[in-house]
């Protein structure tokens, strides 16, 4: 018979907590002994928890209305589909920042912190979260002071990407912060968001992979890895599904 | 205080591949086994069920399935001049984590090394002569030969079911398989997966310029298989998401898959997870292992005493064990002298991507390991004279997923964002295709493996340094292979060829492989090597080293998994067979 000698840790809390060992010291957790065969109990699979619609939980509301405009030019709609904003990208990246990614979660964050070689990777001490709010301040500073007072929701299309571009190649410079590396930060969030899973708050109704033809979660193509040439006939579907699987009340 | 265990015959650090298949053979052989694994106790149903496993975000992007830099990473410098900082993110390699380690989230790529590579050096020195080689390359035979590990590879490709075309049974050519590699003794397990439309292109091409194509072998099963510890696994369903994830198909080999449901049948094996081995005990002589010091999770220290200790973990992190326990004299990159660190090698990869004219090549229907491949410039396939360096790689068309976050080419010059880059990126994303050389890393005086002098771990253990750099052989060998590439791609006919040669310096933003080799060599001398040629301390005779990538002396042009595997077969034959009758050291 299998047994397991100590009660067993939720994973997902461990995996997902800043300082897990501390966290597993409180005694709520041991380690686990295996013997005598596979271990076996229900519920403890970790499926991933989906992103409930509601308030922003970490962008204030004047940085959401940043962020929303700016995923919009980042991937701006057109006759293939949505764009960022309501493919929900700033969704996505809200959660993502209020949760483990914000907070650098797992990654190794001892001092001290030093200015390396570009190929010694990301040095500074700072998490997405933190990077955001420097980065999203000093805009909202930038595009105040440049175009009269107003924000960069308010601005038209072409001026926005405008500031985009600028940051992009650096030449518009923030106070404090590096505007080329906060781009790349908010564009590879916005991507994400985009095309991973909708269960994460972006890529809404599938949007970013129709764009592609990405099918999606399924995981069965044996019948037609050999059909080469031939658009592959199916919709795609979500670790959730799709809508209209979902049985009406 | 640690708190002291009863003693066990066998303590295993580390339950992936190597761990779980001397696991296995030593609970059979009858002695009382247990396995310390510092992650978390992971398996197919609970861990990446298909109801939840196929998420980009989750494990490719976020890397669920991976160690984490806070509780073990290493510092890394390009070279001596610089001081070493350390890596907050893994980016250019990704260690694993928890039971299965890099088996669970490999591609299944499984290649043997080339007869040749295994007298690397001499070989090399005898067809172009000594002064061929650079002099600070410390490239070094293995202190066996391809005929003693052969039965080996066998042995684990049948464990994992792998699927291929032979291209050399005991002597006599195959048609359709690798007409270069070394003679094998019997068919692959499985026949060749079935192929994608860009791979079948890739192979056209590739015939048409004068190559032989082959299928590579791939441990992901291209029907249902049996393995000979009774286990079953499935025919792959080509789902895309391999590398980076769990295969929850029982597909994909994996210790998982091919092992564990087997050894904890043993009532002899016992398995303890979230905990980390710490360090390996030495009695007062220093010659003899007396166990395993370890913290579990809730931070508590116990000793486990063992009459044999295995080093069954990462590659890196084998050394860095070996280095904290004082296993071993450390190598010092100023003088050259020791040899626990010494000889530290990559992989040198390189892509030529291509984007076609009117084609659909569905690139999410893809497993991590099927594709076509041209083994034509690989180790010593092919004549060096005059071109100015040694070693060599395959090449060929192997992309392993379409998976959209990470994988969208777009044409060159398209911006990174906007009207345009949506445009691109519809247009481009179904005709377009990855080409990809992948070859040696020889070793080098320069590029080794020692602890840090700032940096600690959250037990306050120095982390371990890695300095490392390409150098002009690789760099050179990278260009020639990616130009042999691009010529086969030319046929292709493609709208638009990127050609991108591994160029220097090695940067850790960007990934590459998770092929991190050498450290605690295997050799023939104790003055150039950590173990003998039974993975056995020279200096402690009870420690084993059984096989982790952390033993090749240098690396070649595959990927190294076989060898890993086949390693561990070895060096568990060698302890039952030898070590078992007569403990001390193997001569």
């Amino acid at each position: 018979m299998a047994h397991i000698t100590s009660p067993a840790l939720s994973r997902r809390l461990l995996l997902t907590s800043a300082t897990a060992f501390v966290l597993v010291g409180t005694a709520v957790a041991r380690a686990r002994t295996l013997a005598g065969g596979l271990p076996w109990e229900p519920g403890t699979a970790t499926p991933p928890t989906p992103v409930r619609p509601g308030p922003w939980m970490f962008f204030t509301s004047d940085e959401a209305a940043l962020i929303e405009a700016a995923v919009d030019r980042l991937i701006p709609a057109d006759e293939r589909g949505p764009g960022g904003k309501d493919a929900g990208c700033a969704v996505f990246i809200d959660r993502q920042l209020a949760g483990p990614y914000g907070r650098a979660a797992g990654l190794y964050m001892k001092p001290p912190f030093m200015p390396g070689a570009a190929t010694q990777g990301y040095q500074m001490p700072d998490a997405p979260a933190a990077r955001y709010r420097a980065g999203l301040k000093a805009l909202v500073e930038y595009v105040k002071a440049t175009f009269s007072g107003k924000s960069f929701s308010e601005l038209v299309p072409a001026d926005q990407d405008k500031v985009l571009a600028g940051l992009e190649t650096g030449s518009i410079t923030l106070k404090d912060v590096k505007g080329a590396e906060f781009l790349v930060l908010l564009l590879q969030n916005t991507q994400e968001g985009f095309f991973a899973d909708p269960i994460y708050g972006g890529n809404r109704d599938m949007s970013g992979w129709k764009l592609v033809g990405f099918p999606g979660a399924r995981y069965d193509y044996r019948d037609w890895v050999d059909r080469h040439n031939e658009v592959y006939p199916l919709p795609p579907v979500s670790i959730m599904g799709r809508a209209e699987w979902t049985v009406k009340e | 205080m640690a708190r002291k265990l009863p003693p066990k015959d066998v303590v295993i650090i580390g339950l992936g591949w190597t761990g779980s298949i001397l696991g296995y053979e030593l609970a059979k052989a009858g002695l009382d086994v247990v396995a310390i694994e510092r992650g978390p106790w992971r398996d197919t149903a609970t861990d990446f069920p298909p109801a939840y496993a196929q998420d980009e975000l989750r494990y490719a992007v976020r890397l669920d399935l991976f160690l984490r830099p806070d509780q073990e990473t290493l510092t890394f410098r390009n070279n001596m001049s610089q001081t070493a900082l350390p890596i907050r993110n893994f980016v250019s390699f990704l260690p694993g984590n928890g039971v299965g380690g890099a088996g669970v989230h490999w591609n299944g790529q499984t290649w043997r090394f080339l007869p040749t590579d295994f007298r690397v050096r001499s070989h090399l020195e005898e067809r172009y002569g000594k002064e061929a080689l650079p002099s600070d390359m410390t490239i070094q035979d293995w202190p066996l030969a391809y005929d003693e590990i052969e039965p080996y590879y066998d042995r684990f490709e049948k464990l994992c079911g792998t699927s291929g075309k032979a291209g050399n049974i005991r002597g006599v050519k195959q048609p359709g398989g690798n007409p270069f590699e070394g003679w094998r003794s019997s068919e692959y397990p499985t026949p060749p997966l079935k192929q994608g439309l860009g791979a079948t292109l890739f192979a056209e091409a590739a015939r048409k310029t004068g190559h032989l194509p082959f299928p590579q072998p791939a441990s992901n099963c291209s029907e249902a298989y049996t393995n000979p510890l009774g286990l079953k696994l499935g025919q792959c369903t080509y789902c895309g998401f391999c590398e980076r994830f769990g295969c929850g198909n029982y597909s994909k080999a994996s210790p998982q898959t091919c092992v564990l449901p087997a050894l904890l049948r043993f009532p002899n094996f016992s398995a303890q997870t979230e905990s980390e081995v710490t360090k390996i005990n030495l009695d007062s002589t220093g010659k003899r292992a007396t166990g395993v010091t370890y913290v579990d999770a809730s931070g508590e220290e116990w000793e486990q005493p063992a009459n044999i200790v295995l080093v069954c973990a990462y590659a890196l992190f084998n050394v860095r064990l070996m280095l904290l326990s004082g296993i071993g004299k450390p190598y010092n990159g100023e003088t050259g002298q020791g040899v626990v660190g010494r000889n530290y090698a990559y992989q040198t990869t390189s892509s030529v991507g291509v984007i076609l004219k009117d084609k659909i090549l569905n690139p999410f229907i893809a497993t991590g390991a099927h594709g076509m491949i041209v083994d034509d410039f690989n180790g010593d396939n092919f004549d060096h004279a005059g071109l100015g360096f040694v070693g060599g790689g395959y090449m060929g068309m192997g992309q392993t997923n379409g998976r959209p976050i990470t994988t969208r080419p777009v044409p060159s010059g398209t911006p990174k964002w906007g009207a345009q880059w949506k445009k691109a990126t519809a247009e481009t994303y179904n005709r377009a295709m990855g080409l990809s050389t992948h070859a040696s890393s020889y070793s080098y005086k320069d590029c080794f493996l020692d602890l840090d002098p700032s940096y600690k771990d959250r037990l306050g253990r120095p982390l371990m340094r890695m300095t490392f750099d390409f150098h002009e052989n690789e760099l050179k060998m990278s260009a020639f292979l990616t130009e042999r590439l691009a010529e086969i791609a030319k046929a292709l006919d493609p709208v638009e060829m990127t050609p991108s040669p591994r160029k220097g310096p090695y940067t850790l933003n960007l990934y590459q492989t998770t092929h991190n080799t050498g450290g605690t060599v295997m050799g023939a001398d104790p003055a150039n090597s950590v173990l003998n040629r039974y993975c056995q301390s020279w200096d402690v005779h009870n420690v084993f080293v059984p096989g982790g990538a952390s033993v090749f002396p240098q690396n070649h042009g595959y990927n190294p998994t076989d060898t890993v595997g086949a390693l561990a077969y070895w060096t568990a034959d060698a302890i039952k067979d030898r070590y078992l009758r007569n403990p001390g050291p193997l001569g």
